[in-house]
């Protein structure tokens, strides 16, 4: 029998490999940025597990709204990202310093 | 074991895998292909737990707009990426320990955690309140219901988004061709050609 525990323990090692990879890919921040939704997507599962064994439909509105959240700031990101090869000819993430005016 | 808990099984370990391969992988293209791997599988998931609704959603959303994106960015940008690897051994003890204790940290405070007095949780997972048609009816009428404000501010902040990401991204290349409409709209006949009358056997 899949109990809530199951759930909730998928989400914890999702999350803690976005964190891994945070710290993996130092450098390249298309893979940061994935890791950040491989985060937001753990967290997601953890609202959607509660709330299904809750019966309370709330956490899956919240599900929502992360996800909105996490749209915008996938596009946010990878417009800067843009902008930010056009001028530097690099995506390494150490060399963003050089932005501060 | 049932046929239900076999298939979370299988989503739980592809899901997992899927995230794993995301971060290790060399080739960003295929961290982007394992990253869609994962959305679909934890839809799978949300199907498993009777969130139907946010489940067709995170397939909609993540697979079809932000992977589709990621993509996008990945093969328009000519980025040396073997450079940007070149380091990544070097991090490996380090991002194992953190991930490492990160873990540990969360299997303590979920080892001690209870329920709430008052609090039931269910047996077998309800994604659809009883009495409700069916999950999109429930979740529509608590969204338009009890949350509408913030369901109009996530709407605000995908505009905003989308007007960054445009203001961000666009720009006038002055070293290249482009059409003036005004300047065709203004042009004059008389001016523009000249009609010439030319004698046969005789040259201009």
């Amino acid at each position: 029998m899949i109990g809530l525990e199951h759930y909730l323990t998928v989400s914890a090692v999702l999350f803690v490999i976005g964190i891994f990879g945070l710290f993996l890919n130092r450098k390249n921040v298309i893979i940061i940025l994935m890791s950040i939704e491989l985060m937001l997507l753990a967290v997601n599962i953890n609202l959607v597990a509660f709330s299904a064994y809750l019966g309370d439909l709330t956490g899956q509105v919240f599900t929502l709204f992360v996800l909105t959240v996490a749209a915008a700031e996938a596009a946010i990101g990878l417009a800067i990202l843009v902008c930010f090869f056009r001028t530097r000819g690099t995506i390494d993430v150490e060399d963003v310093s050089n932005m501060k005016g | 074991m049932g046929i239900a808990d076999f298939t979370f099984y299988v989503f739980a370990l592809v899901v997992i895998a899927a995230g794993f391969f995301t971060v290790v992988s060399r080739n960003p293209v295929h961290s982007v292909l394992w990253l869609i791997l994962a959305f679909l599988t934890s839809a799978g998931l949300f199907v498993l737990m009777g969130a139907e609704f946010v489940a067709m959603l995170l397939i909609i959303v993540y697979v079809g707009a932000v992977a589709v994106l990621f993509l996008f960015v990945v093969m328009m940008l000519d980025v040396d990426f073997a450079e940007l690897k070149a380091e990544m051994a070097r991090y490996v003890p380090l991002a194992g320990l953190i991930g490492l204790v990160l873990l540990m940290q969360l299997g303590l405070a979920y080892g001690t955690w209870v329920t709430g007095e008052g609090v039931e949780l269910l047996d077998a997972p309800q994604g659809t309140p009883e009495g409700a048609a069916h999950n999109t009816a429930a979740l529509g009428a608590l969204i338009y219901d009890r949350y509408w404000l913030l369901f109009q501010m996530a709407g605000l902040i995908l505009l905003v988004a989308m007007v960054g990401a445009i203001l961000l991204t666009l720009r006038h290349r002055t070293d290249i061709k482009r059409q003036d409409v005004l300047a065709q709209l203004y042009r004059d006949p008389k001016k523009a050609m000249e009609l010439k009358d030319v004698k046969s056997g005789q040259g201009l």
